[in-house]
């Protein structure tokens, strides 16, 4: 990776902030908070499940609401992104027991391949930097490998391989 | 849990992670409903849990169901003597992995080795 490609954290925005797509259309970047849930409950529902991700989210609306309940809880941290109104995607940093937070985040198919999704993963790392996240982490499966190839670009590291999985983490200051 | 009638030789693998010990309530309650021949296994996984208590907790829960089954405690190779343990049964029981804080399953590498190599039928419990 030459230097210009390495980013470090000066390179994660913090949210609110509009971009512009790989498929020309405006995309902004907000923090989400309760008041989005129907929105986010919404943008779940339609989500294909064949882009699902160690079992989330889930497939009927009650199981969504439910994992929303959880882990929307305050001190977590969520990035929401909007195309005219709607939620397009949903990124979320979510605490640990010791003291460190999990990311996962979410793009629905018709925006996928856009740019979007690096774009929410830098603003939520953005918006933990902001909040004083010190530790992120997260586990992908190992044949994802497009959204590998992102985390390794926006600077998170492979610490280890528990399975199917691949987990990675980077340290924000 | 197999739709299934009549009993069964069933093993339950144990870890003490939270969908382990659903496993524990559900299998026990199959047993006593079906009068399954039942045996417990647990087995040091991710969920970091002490293999006595979980061990405890499993007798407490049998005989509070008043399910008879002997506990067994998996010392080293977990994977391997699981598989080499399920060939006398008709299915294996398992938790279906641990759950992280946003609520991702993640499948440890005992249950991706029982996975890959149990002869016996397997059920992951969710």
């Amino acid at each position: 990776m030459s230097p210009e490609e390495s980013p470090t954290d000066d390179d994660f925005p913090v949210p609110p902030r509009s971009v512009v797509d790989g498929e020309g259309r405006d995309i902004r970047f907000r923090e989400g908070d309760e008041g989005d849930l129907e929105a986010v409950v919404d943008m779940y529902t339609q989500f294909d499940p064949s882009d699902r991700a160690q079992g989330i989210p889930p497939s009927k609306e009650p199981a969504i609401r439910d994992w929303l309940d959880a882990i929307t809880t305050s001190g977590n941290l969520q990035v929401i992104a909007e195309h005219e109104g709607d939620v397009v995607g949903h990124g979320m940093l979510v605490s640990d027991e010791d003291g460190g937070y999990e990311l996962a985040l979410f793009v629905l198919q018709d925006y996928q391949g856009a740019g979007i999704g690096t774009e929410l993963l830098r603003t939520l790392l953005g918006l933990g930097s902001d909040r004083g996240v010190e530790r992120v982490w997260l586990s992908v499966e190992r044949w994802n490998e497009p959204a590998i190839t992102v985390y390794e670009k926006v600077g998170f590291e492979r610490t280890g391989q528990a399975s199917f999985e691949i987990e990675m983490d980077m340290t924000l200051d | 849990m197999p739709a299934q009638s009549g009993c069964m030789k069933v093993l339950l693998a144990l870890d003490g992670s939270e969908l382990s010990m659903r496993a524990l309530d559900r299998t026990v309650e199959r047993a006593r409903e079906a009068g399954d021949d039942l045996a417990v296994a647990v087995y040091e996984g991710a969920a970091a849990a002490d293999v006595d208590e979980v061990a405890e907790t499993a007798t407490e829960r049998l005989s509070a169901a008043g399910v008879d089954a002997a506990v067994h405690r998996l010392e080293d190779e977990a994977g391997s003597r699981l598989v080499e343990l399920a060939d006398d049964y008709d299915e294996l029981v398992m938790g279906g992995g641990e759950i992280s804080p946003m609520g991702k399953i993640r499948i440890g590498e005992t249950i991706e080795f029982v996975l890959v190599n149990a002869q016996t039928t397997l059920t992951l419990v969710r």
